[in-house]
């Protein structure tokens, strides 16, 4: 077998071999080099023909450049182009940079003039800088911290982590919190439609500061198909000008149930009732010796929103009500219910600007026949989510005799992270 | 007795290995219609879907209501726009919404814009001073149908992964999908064609991939920078400028007021078209393909008028 092969292959080279030599091509030579002649001429004339056409190619490309640049040199000479945008000073990837928490700034400058016997207010002050440091701590919770800088130092006046992965629905938040009671006591001064807190809020819950404590705040939906209903229970160390706790069993408790529900789509309704009770921080001016004080706070509030969705950056109605009662009481002897109410309400008549009016009454605790009472114009110009300008004018018949016309004025400015607005 | 309890139980087991409760369809919550409408398109009858937003309402200012964080309660996937469009409303609904499944970083929360064409992605220095700007991009991506076909296969993965064993149902739905959006886009494409290179005005600078798909040339806003409403200069500036460069149409929102830009029309001779920049933004724009069939048909039938060819 392999000896066939071997002669098999042998056979072929030969075959193969006889077929190339010039010997055995005989007479076909000429025709060959005739054949040859005639495809390189063939070829050169397709070159010659390709070469002029890239020619031509190559003279209309050259003359449309020169006419543009003609064209260019016959316009006047524009402003020389802005220079190349910096290196893009995106947060590097991977750098612990992008860990860093939203940072904002506000400042809040407000100003007063008029007569007000029982009012400190300067005529300017840069009243608080709050500064916002807002995270994702972890998969199972958020941090919020707001640093206030005022005339009397700088305080957190809020700093708090949100647990919002617990079982159950429930939402708990743990550090220094603005108490879930009523609608005023839970915004932040810049959050407010005015640029002061109204009477009752400053005679019966805690004045400027409000309640804001340490302590812990649980919140659960109660599902239902017909409204948006929450409950909220809360407990702190007491350490405002409404509660103090002199002891560690001496807590206040803060409870709250808010309703809401669309009535159509541009319109809605809000109501709230509230509920706080612990140590007394004011005692009354001629107290009982020994005696431990506590205060009750029960509010009910209600807001109506209307804000058509088409138009939602040009129009918007809002009207609000917050009613308070507080009933100091001693050990000795019960307290009188000293009750104080706001009511008002604002329109945006334009994309940049609201006006609005509010009327405030409220007696002082420990004393409910001091009543105090007024009312406010103001006018909002809001060139951005960023700043703002407002006036206010505001009328104030207090209950010692003391009768005040003001005018205030705010500007508010913020920097940093874009807030979320929080309804 | 013991065993009793012991057999009553194995029954009980037995019978409900048999006769596994129905699971409730997944509970999808958009932000926009058109990520609704693309939801839609590809969940079919084995979800339900919802919509925070309206499409004729600003997505940038929407209000965070209560009523929202009741609709996210009990969601299962919350599918957002992304890129800081929903920055002003979404974060506190989604934390008081107290539900774990749709916290960013878990599979029931997903950014559309991953994987979208995203453009005028700002370099260089940033600030305010320009208005509000993105730092992270345009978020209208929408508006570009291919977008919408990545937007919607990421959806159909999301649910896919939500809803397992309806995976082949999603994919079947999405490959449905994508044919033919194919052939709406030749449509769109052909009908815009003619018109490749006119140019326009828009109130916002929410048409940039609309725009750029479909070879229309946006020379200036009526909003002298994002977000900032109309200044008589810069009315002034604009309408010398559209009559230098001859420009006869202005794109607006539905939810812009219309003064403004019909004040500019008017001097200039031009129209005023209030497109759709959304599903819902117009009735007629019920679906994703709907929408952009509708602001096609009002753009190429208003060229034919305006520019006369």
């Amino acid at each position: 077998m392999e000896f066939k092969g071997i002669v098999r292959v042998v056979a072929l080279a030969l075959v193969i071999g006889g077929a190339m030599t010039p010997a055995s091509a005989g007479a076909q030579t000429a025709a060959a080099a005739d054949q040859q002649l005639r495809e390189a001429q063939a070829e050169v004339a397709r070159l010659k023909q390709e070469l002029d056409a890239i020619r031509a190619q190559y003279d209309a490309r050259l003359t449309a450049l020169e006419q543009r640049l003609a064209a260019i040199a016959a316009t006047p000479v524009e402003a020389a182009p802005p220079p190349p945008p910096a290196a893009p000073s995106a947060p590097a990837a991977g750098s612990s940079k992008v860990f860093n928490p939203d940072i904002a700034v506000i400042g809040n400058f407000l100003g007063a003039t008029g007569k007000n016997a029982n009012s400190t207010q300067p005529t300017f002050g840069l009243n608080e800088v709050e500064t916002s440091f807002q995270a994702i701590v972890d998969p199972y919770a958020r941090a919020d911290f707001f640093l206030s800088a005022g005339p009397e130092g700088l305080e957190v006046e809020e700093g708090f982590a949100t647990f919002n992965a617990l079982p159950g629905g429930l939402l708990l938040k743990v550090g220094k919190l603005r108490a879930q009671f009523g609608k005023v006591n839970t915004a932040h001064t810049h959050a407010l439609p005015w640029t002061d807190r109204p009477l009752v809020t400053r005679n019966l819950v805690g004045g400027d500061e409000g309640i804001s404590e340490s302590g812990v705040s649980v919140s659960r939906l109660l599902n239902n198909s017909f409204m948006f209903l929450e409950a909220t229970g809360e407990a702190y160390y007491g350490a405002s000008a409404v509660f103090n706790s002199t002891a560690r069993s001496k807590l206040a408790y803060v409870g709250r149930l808010r309703a809401y529900r669309d009535l159509t789509e541009g319109t809605n309704l809000d109501l709230g009732g509230s509920f706080a009770y612990g140590p007394s921080a004011a005692q009354p001016e001629v107290s009982i010796p020994e005696a431990a004080y506590s205060t009750r706070l029960i509010g009910f509030d209600a807001t109506f929103r209307y804000r058509p969705l088409r138009r939602a950056i040009y129009r918007r109605f809002q009207a609000r009500t917050e009613l308070v009662w507080s009933q100091p009481r001693s050990d000795g002897a019960g307290g009188e219910t000293a009750f104080g109410f706001y009511g008002g309400a604002d329109y945006q008549f334009a994309r940049r600007w609201y006006a609005g009016g509010r009327y405030d009454r409220a007696a002082h605790p420990f004393d409910a026949a001091l009543v105090d009472n007024g009312g406010s114009l103001y006018l909002t110009y809001w060139p951005s989510e960023f700043s703002q300008v407002r006036g206010q004018y505001r009328r104030t018949n207090y209950g010692d005799g003391v009768t005040a016309n003001e005018f205030l004025f705010q500007f508010l400015f913020s920097i940093g992270a874009h807030g979320a607005h929080v309804f | 007795m013991t065993h009793i309890i012991t057999h009553v139980a194995a029954a009980l087991l037995t019978l409900a290995a048999a006769n596994p409760p129905a699971a409730a369809p997944p509970k999808v919550i958009t932000t926009t219609e058109d990520l609704a409408s693309l939801v839609r398109e590809v969940g079919g009858d084995k979800v339900t879907v919802d919509s925070l937003a309206k499409g004729y309402q600003d997505p940038h200012f929407v209000e965070p209501k209560p009523s929202f964080i009741l609709k996210l309660h009990d969601a299962d996937l919350l599918v957002a726009i992304g890129r800081e469009l929903e920055i002003g409303w979404l974060p506190p609904l989604l934390t008081q919404s107290r539900n774990a499944k749709i916290q960013p970083g878990n599979p029931g929360y997903l950014d559309a814009s991953a994987g979208a064409r995203i453009l005028e992605l700002p370099t260089g220095q940033i600030t305010r001073a320009m208005g509000d700007v993105h730092p992270q991009g345009n978020p209208h991506y929408w508006l570009d149908p291919d977008n919408g076909r990545t937007i919607a296969k990421a959806i159909a993965a999301a649910l896919g992964q939500i809803a397992p064993a309806d995976r082949a149902y999603f994919e079947q739905r999405y490959a449905d999908f994508d044919r033919r959006l194919a052939e709406a886009q030749k449509r769109w494409a052909a009908a815009m064609a003619p018109y490749k290179g006119t140019k326009v005005v828009t109130y916002h600078r929410s048409w940039p991939n609309f725009t750029d798909r479909f070879g229309l040339d946006v020379i200036g806003y009526v909003e002298p920078k994002p977000g900032i409403p109309p200044s008589p200069a810069h009315t002034v500036d604009l309408m010398s400028e559209m009559k230098r460069q001859q420009v006869k149409v202005i794109l607006v929102e539905p939810y812009f007021d219309l003064k403004t830009p019909e004040a500019i029309a008017r001097d200039v001779g031009g129209r005023v078209l209030v497109l759709s920049p959304s599903v819902g933004g117009v009735k007629t724009a019920t679906d994703y393909i709907a929408l952009f069939d509708y602001n096609i048909n009002l753009l190429t039938s208003t060229f034919k008028q305006v520019l006369g060819r």
